[in-house]
Order: C-alpha cells, then sequence, then structure tokens
C-alpha cells in the first residue's frame, strides 16, 4: 500500500478454503507483494451464494449476518472470486440493524484483479511468465463486476486481467473463438442440469484447446473446477490456473 | 417434462445441437456486429427501456388514447381479459363475416392464446403464412423460437415434410427450391382468404396506428388481399408516440437477427374504402404481471428473441425444452407468471450469466428475474430434502465451527473414499467431471500454521 | 364489469409510481448520404439503380403486365391499377414513387397515395421504387420526424424484397412477396 497502508481483509470462498488453498497462499502473497498489509479473519465462512442461486436467499441471514460481523472492521476485504464478491455486494439479504454495515461492505468488498487496478491503481506488473495463457471471463466477474468488456455491448474494450498479464515477460496471450461465453458451472446448475453443463463445459474447452493454450486462468476457481474437472476426466493436456497464482508466481 | 430431462434428450443428437447451438451463435454474433456499427446503441437501448417505463406506468391512458384514436380512425377496438376471450372474439369475427379459412401471419400472442387449435375445433381452417411457421404447422408442433420458428429443423426434414404436403421432388433439399414450393402454395392461400390474422410489433397511442414488421412481407399479403383484418395484441405493445418507432424500429431487427431493419415495416391507420380492421387488445396475465414489482418490467419485451440466440441453455437445449410458448430467458420469466407450478424448473435453467441481459435491447434484467422467480419457485413448490439441505447448509456456514468439522469432514470423506464410490451414477458431480484433489489441509488451517 | 374496464381497472389499481417518457435526441451519423442509402439497400438484397441501368434491366426483360405509378416511368405501364387486388396475381412488374429514403438501413417511406392498392408493392413479382437522390434522411428518426403525424391510412418503411432465412438459416429472396427490388435513384 502507498501512504498509511489500509488494512487489507482477506475473503477466501468456503470452496478455495477447503480445494485450492493455494490460490488463498497466492492471494495473500501478491497482496503482499504489492505492498498491502492482509489478514486473514479467522471465522469466516461462506457468503451463502449456493443457498440464494437455488432459491433460498431467505435462509441466508444468518450466513450474511455472519460475514458482515466477520468483516467490518477492515477498510478493504479483498476475494479472490468475481462470484463471492457479487454475491456479497448485490445479493445480500437486507439485514435490520445493519444496514450501515452492510452497506459499508458493500462499497469497500472488492474482487482481487479490480483491486489491483482500481484501488492499489497498478496499471502494469513487472515480472515474467513465460507460457501461453488463456483467459476464462466468469460471468460474475465480467457482467457482474465490469472485470472486463461484454462482446455483448457497445463499449471500447477492456480486461483488467490482460492489463495485468500482457506486460509479464514470456506471456503468450491467446484470443479465444467466442470470448466470454459461459461455462456452464453456475452453481446448483452444474448438478440440476448436469447435461448442459457439461456440455457448455466441452465446448468452452474445445475453443481454449483449439487455440493451443498451455494454461488456463480465470478469476474464479468455481468455474475452474468445473472445466478441470471434464478435461482431467477425458485427459486432456491442460494446466488450470488462478490468475493469483501466475501473478505470484510471476513476481517473485 | 422437466426442462434437465428435455435438455439432456436434446442433447443425445450431438451433431444437431451443436448445428443449433452454432447456428443461433452465428445469429448473435451478426446482431454484434451490426450493433456496434451504432455509436449510440446503448444510448437506444436506455431510451427504449425508459420509454417502456414510462408506458407501463400510464399502461391505462395510453390504451385509451390508442383506443380513442384508433376508433376515430375507422379501427373497431375489441378487449379481451384472457385467452378465452380473445379466441371467441375472433371467432365471432369471422362468422360474421362467414369466413371458413384464414390465413395467420406470425403471433406469438395468438399460439399464447392456442387459437388455432380452437378455430381448428369449430371447422375453421388456419394458414400460417410465415415459412418457418407454415413448417411447424404441418407437423403439428410449436415455433421453437419466436422469431426462427423451424430453427431446430434441419433441410432434410423439411424436404421430406414438403414433398409430403406440397409434392416437391423427393430428396431436393435446396432451401430456394423448398421456399417456392412454399410461395406458390401460400400466395394461393393469399389471394384465396377473406380474413387476415396479424400479431402487432407495436401500438401507438398517439395516432391509433399500429405496426407489424415482417421480411417476408406475408402479413401484408394476407390483410391487403383480405376484405377484414384482426390485429391481436397484448396490452403492453403499447408506445406513446410514432417518433417511439424510431428508436424501436432501429434496436428490433438488429438485436433479432443482425439486419438494419426488417425488410416490410407496415403501419396500420385506418382500413381501405370497404373493408374492416379489428384489433383486440389481450390481457391474458399481463395486468397480473404488471402488479408484481420485481417482474414487472418483463412486459417491456418486443420479442426480439435476442435473448435467445445468445442464451448457451437455448442455443444448445432448443426451444422445445421450455415446453411453453415463449421459450428461452425471457420465457423463463414470464411463463412462470402465469402457470408457477407448470414452469418451476425454467428459472433454474440458467447459469444466471446474465448475457440475456446484455443483449436485451430494452434493457430487461432477466438473469436478476430469473434469480428473483427461483425465490419464489422454493417457497411454494420446493420439495422438503432440498430445503432441508439448505438450511442445513446455513446451519454449517453461520458457525464457524460447524463450517471447519464439516470442511475437514468433506476433505477426508473425499480423501479416504475410494473413486468407484465418488464417481459413483448418483454423485452427478462426477458422473463426466473429476472433482479437484482433496488437498492436506485448508487455506485456514495453512493460515494458522504459518500467519498467526 | 366488461373486459375493457376489468383491465383498465385493474391497472389503475396499481397506482404505480409515474416515470417519465424520456426526450429522443436527434442522432445523427456522418458519411455521404447517397453511399450508405446505396450499400444498406444491397445489404437488403435490394438494388440502387441508374436511370439507364433500369432501362436496360427492363428493356432486356421484355415485361407484359406492368403497373406503373410513377410519373417519370408513365410510359412504361401496360396496365391499368385495377380495383380489385386480386387482379394483382400475375402482375411482374410494379413502379412506384418513393416518398424518402433512409440511408442508414435503407428503409423507403410510402403512403396510400403512392401505393393505389396496398397489396402493390407486395403482389408484383418485382418492385421498382423512383426515388429523388435529394430525398434521402440521415436515420430512422429524422424518418419519423419527416412523417410526423400526417395521415395516411397505410403507411410502409420497405426496405427490400420479400426474404425468408427459415429453412437452415439459408437466405432465400422471393419469399411470399416481390422477388426483387430495385431503387432507381433520380
Amino acid at each position: 500500500m502507498k501512504a498509511n497502508s489500509p488494512s487489507v481483509a482477506l475473503f477466501i470462498p468456503c470452496y478455495v478454503d477447503q480445494f485450492y488453498p493455494q490460490v488463498g497462499i497466492a492471494t495473500l502473497e501478491l497482496l503482499e507483494k504489492l505492498g498491502c498489509t492482509v489478514t486473514y479473519p479467522s471465522g469466516q465462512t461462506c457468503c451463502g451464494q449456493p443457498l440464494a442461486n437455488a432459491g433460498y436467499a431467505r435462509d441466508t441471514v444468518g450466513t450474511a449476518t455472519h460475514f458482515i460481523e466477520t468483516f467490518s472492521d477492515y477498510d478493504y476485504v479483498v476475494c479472490p472470486s468475481g462470484s463471492c464478491t457479487l454475491h456479497v455486494k448485490e445479493h445480500f439479504p437486507a439485514i435490520a440493524g445493519l444496514e450501515k454495515k452492510q452497506e459499508a461492505l458493500e462499497n469497500k468488498i472488492y474482487e482481487l484483479i479490480e483491486f489491483i487496478t482500481d484501488v492499489l491503481k497498478i496499471e502494469r506488473l513487472e515480472g515474467k511468465f513465460p507460457h501461453r495463457v488463456s483467459y476464462h471471463s466468469s460471468c460474475h466477474g465480467q457482467r457482474g463486476l465490469h472485470l472486463s468488456s461484454g462482446s455483448e455491448l457497445n463499449q471500447p474494450p477492456f480486461n483488467k486481467a490482460r492489463k495485468l498479464l500482457e506486460n509479464l515477460k514470456g506471456l503468450d496471450w491467446v484470443e479465444l473463438t467466442r470470448t466470454d461465453e459461459c461455462c456452464g458451472f453456475g452453481g446448483t446448475f452444474a448438478v440440476t442440469e448436469e447435461a448442459l453443463s457439461i456440455q457448455m463445459g466441452k465446448d468452452r474447452l474445445a475453443d481454449h484447446l483449439s487455440h493451443k493454450t498451455e494454461i488456463l486462468t480465470g478469476g474464479d476457481m468455481s468455474c475452474i473446477m468445473h472445466l478441470q474437472g471434464i478435461a482431467t476426466r477425458s485427459k486432456q493436456e491442460l494446466k488450470f490456473l488462478h490468475l493469483a497464482e501466475i501473478l505470484n508466481q510471476a513476481l517473485s | 417434462m422437466s426442462h434437465p430431462e428435455n435438455a439432456a434428450e436434446f442433447l443425445k443428437d450431438a451433431q444437431k445441437s451443436k448445428w443449433h447451438d452454432e447456428t443461433l451463435w452465428f445469429v448473435r454474433d451478426k446482431r454484434d456486429k451490426v450493433s456496434k456499427r451504432i455509436p449510440e446503441w446503448e444510448q437506444l437501448r436506455e431510451l427504449a427501456s425508459g420509454i417502456k417505463d414510462n408506458v407501463l406506468a400510464n399502461l391505462a391512458n395510453y390504451l385509451e388514447e390508442f383506443e380513442r384514436k384508433a376508433t376515430k380512425n375507422g379501427i373497431i377496438v375489441h378487449w379481451a381479459a384472457d385467452s378465452e376471450e380473445h379466441n371467441r372474439l375472433v371467432l365471432e369475427i369471422l362468422q360474421k363475416h362467414n369466413c371458413t379459412a384464414v390465413v395467420k401471419s406470425k403471433s406469438i400472442l395468438t399460439e399464447e392464446c392456442h387459437l388455432n387449435p380452437y378455430l381448428e375445433k369449430q371447422g375453421i381452417e388456419v394458414v400460417d403464412t410465415d415459412l418457418g411457421e407454415r413448417i411447424v404447422q404441418f407437423l403439428n408442433q410449436p415455433p421453437s423460437h419466436i422469431v426462427l420458428p423451424a430453427i431446430h429443423l434441419k433441410k432434410k426434414e423439411i424436404s421430406e415434410l414438403f414433398h409430403e404436403k406440397l409434392q416437391t421432388e423427393k430428396g431436393n433439399e435446396d432451401p430456394a427450391y423448398l421456399t417456392q414450393a412454399a410461395r406458390v402454395h401460400l400466395r394461393e392461400k393469399f389471394f384465396g382468404a377473406k380474413v387476415a390474422i396479424t400479431g402487432v410489433n407495436f401500438g401507438i397511442a398517439e395516432t391509433g396506428e399500429f405496426v407489424v414488421c415482417t421480411n417476408e412481407g406475408n402479413a401484408d399479403m394476407g390483410v391487403h388481399l383480405a376484405d377484414v383484418h384482426i390485429a391481436c395484441m397484448g396490452i403492453e405493445k403499447i408506445l406513446p408516440r410514432r417518433k417511439d418507432l424510431g428508436v424501436f424500429l432501429r434496436l428490433l431487427a438488429r438485436s433479432a437477427t443482425g439486419q438494419p431493419i426488417t425488410n416490410y415495416n407496415s403501419h396500420f391507420r385506418s382500413p381501405s374504402p370497404g373493408k374492416e380492421i379489428h384489433i383486440i387488445l389481450v390481457d391474458n396475465g399481463r395486468t397480473a404481471q404488471l402488479a408484481r414489482e420485481k417482474f414487472r418490467n418483463s412486459l417491456k419485451c418486443i420479442r426480439c428473441g435476442a435473448c435467445m440466440n445468445t442464451c448457451p441453455i437455448y442455443r444448445r437445449s432448443g426451444g422445445f425444452s421450455y415446453n411453453s410458448t415463449v421459450p428461452g430467458p425471457i420465457g423463463s420469466i414470464l411463463s412462470p407468471g402465469l402457470d408457477l407450478k407448470k414452469h418451476s424448473s425454467l428459472p433454474f435453467a440458467s447459469t444466471l450469466c446474465g448475457s440475456c441481459t446484455d443483449v436485451c435491447p430494452v434493457k430487461i434484467n432477466i438473469h436478476e428475474q430469473l434469480y428473483e422467480w427461483r425465490q419464489e419457485v422454493t417457497k411454494t413448490q420446493g420439495d422438503f430434502a432440498k430445503g432441508l439441505s439448505m438450511k442445513l447448509a446455513n446451519g454449517i456456514f453461520k458457525s464457524p465451527l460447524a463450517y471447519k468439522i464439516s470442511g475437514s469432514l468433506m476433505r477426508n470423506v473425499l480423501k479416504s473414499l475410494p473413486n468407484s464410490l465418488i464417481y459413483h451414477p448418483l454423485n452427478v458431480w462426477g458422473k463426466n467431471r473429476n472433482l479437484p484433489d482433496a488437498p492436506k489441509e485448508s487455506f485456514q488451517q495453512w493460515y494458522q500454521k504459518n500467519r498467526s | 364489469m366488461n373486459s375493457r374496464e376489468k383491465i383498465l381497472s385493474a391497472i389503475r389499481s396499481l397506482s404505480l409510481e409515474p416515470k417519465t417518457l424520456p426526450d429522443i435526441p436527434n442522432f445523427s451519423n456522418s458519411g455521404n448520404l447517397v453511399e450508405r442509402f446505396t450499400q444498406s439497400i444491397s445489404d437488403n438484397k435490394g438494388e440502387v439503380v441508374t436511370k439507364s441501368e433500369f432501362d436496360a434491366w427492363f428493356s432486356a426483360a421484355g415485361f407484359s403486365k406492368v403497373i406503373s405509378l410513377s410519373s417519370q416511368f408513365a410510359e412504361l405501364a401496360t396496365l391499368p391499377l385495377p380495383e380489385d387486388p386480386h387482379d394483382l396475381e400475375s402482375l411482374e412488374v410494379a413502379i412506384l414513387d418513393g416518398q424518402f429514403g433512409v440511408a442508414e438501413n435503407g428503409a423507403i417511406w410510402l403512403e396510400d397515395t403512392q401505393l393505389g392498392l396496398r397489396a402493390l408493392p407486395f403482389a408484383t413479382e418485382h418492385l421498382v421504387i423512383v426515388l429523388d437522390r435529394n430525398l434521402l434522411e440521415n436515420t430512422m428518426h429524422q424518418g419519423y420526424e419527416k412523417i410526423a403525424t400526417a395521415h395516411s391510412g397505410f403507411g410502409l418503411f420497405l426496405a427490400g424484397p420479400s426474404k425468408t432465412a427459415d429453412i437452415e438459416q439459408s437466405l432465400v429472396i422471393g419469399a411470399q412477396g416481390a422477388r426483387s427490388l430495385r431503387v432507381v435513384l433520380v
């Protein structure tokens, strides 16, 4: 942090905590390399998105209350997931008595990449990552948080992740055919609409593979878990890394 | 059958479903390109949305103004509270003119009202004159897409159908040849019909006129040759001013098919001498939807179909998988308002990716409404077990200790169970996907060990 | 209560929050109107032709059933305008004057006075519209500004020939209506 180093609380989504601790570690180390004072508030759990998207938002009051209390004392909350960040910002139930804290939280929670580009104002990163990388744009990150321009909209193209990646020495950025089509994860959709979910995942993977991708990256491990699960099952040669892992490696 | 079952069925024909996906993606891509040639595109969407907001907020006044002006222009205005009344009104007009055969151009409203089977039961021949609609009518199917009614069919199937119905050469699959055969067949119907039915794209309160858009010219072929024109219009199709059409006609065809405008955009204001124009203003659940604050602006829809073309679900599951007159994302937020039980799986036929919202020319927040319908569905239609497991999950996530225990339990279970059990067919995730390797410790455990 | 009252009172009972009707800015794009109009008509699968190109096409084809309501091409008519539109069934060519055209999409405005019979531009095999090159508008906004609320029982923005892509998305020209559109810019 440049000036008086405000405190950053790390929000590690439940499935990242349980299945991808290395992504949490990379996020923490990366933020520290960029000069932040980072704390991981103990006792954090989940944002409640799986319940809410399944139609049970009314049952997430307890989860959301706990979340707001856990993170209210920090200047910023940073999360290596666009989807979970969007959920906290837009889909928390209104909780009586916590209105002010809730509003404050909505304004201080950031997805990792947007925190780096918009709050830390880092325009380019100096580092090295000599690999051919393709980017899976998570829908909630893109259309929800506007981390990159959408192919649907008539707007100047931008991509916050690409901005950070493309200066890395040796990194070869892959242009996809369908730049921002959904991978088919969709939370409970992955199991309630299994056939479609798998087909969508296969189609996304085929796009990446047809462009000779070496590493598929993205800002949401949920999409990557789904894509990786399909790729592994069909024994496809493709590596998967979260953006935090690439940036953290590149900067070391 | 529910949406997931229908979708799985559609995907079984891998080649055809891939074709369906790619063909509709191509249409969406055309829409992207043509919309980017209009620098003020996003402003136009904002305007269209704003105009429709104003319409919905003043709907009663605009309807009355429309009725007043239309009546003054010599158009006969009828009101129908529901589909039965709509169908009955159409029938009465036909009977008054001793008409036993009608030509009809595309109208999703008449599909919604199931007008064809109703009239056929009364002994009236209905000929759908849009080529795609005629094709599906021959097959006794509803349209699978609101703009591209026969998009689920391959030319081979249409060739076989036309061989049977129109005596075309066996095996001739040339679209130009097949279209020509339909042209001859349909022109004969146009020249013989006394009454023609059309839908309505826009009704203008200021002038009392209504606008119908087609590329084939079939609506006009029908109505200008017939003595009587019956136009069926949902009450939400009103626009305040004629100049609003400038905004909407710029958006409609570009959004629908990526063309700058439909080739025929007909403005009906008063009948030709000696002829009649009737317009039926239909509610059929629209005022009920207007009353639902969260779902109200679904009524802004101008039926362009862009949300279907962009939807990764629709493209891979086909229109019939929705089992609803209007399929796709917009259908999934309109249909639950008509019958929540029947359409309860539709709000879940989405990953909430939001692409539908971003292509929508009137900026309906479709994916947010899908989310909201899910909350409604679980209140009344949720099955007990699903509700229970979700409550349990909330219990876990609001208590850090319970979360920690269940988390490590989950990881340990994954580590200790043999793959055959994890990938049991009942484990839906694992049917066609591996699970991530279970790490030895969670991030939380790592952090406690290394950082605190 | 009849359905009319039922519907209107159901809407009124909601007492919805008022929403302002937005003003429409006068959007217009730069560029040469004739070029853009010509390109648009061509994109719509019609054709913009000069008078001599039209003459060449017309005389080579040797049509025998022609209706012309355009004063500039009155001599080409072989048939008068019939009273009954059903008599248009075997019409080969209709020649009409267009009121004005819109450059952004090729749409040409026609009203009852230009059409004679409303079925004419649809029922004919080939449609020819004669348009003054000085009567081109930029976008639909200027088009609607021009027609304002002037009364015509029927009005039409026509932008091309009858076309369909309902069979496997293959574009076919000449679905139910006119098989071709030629716009003679004069």
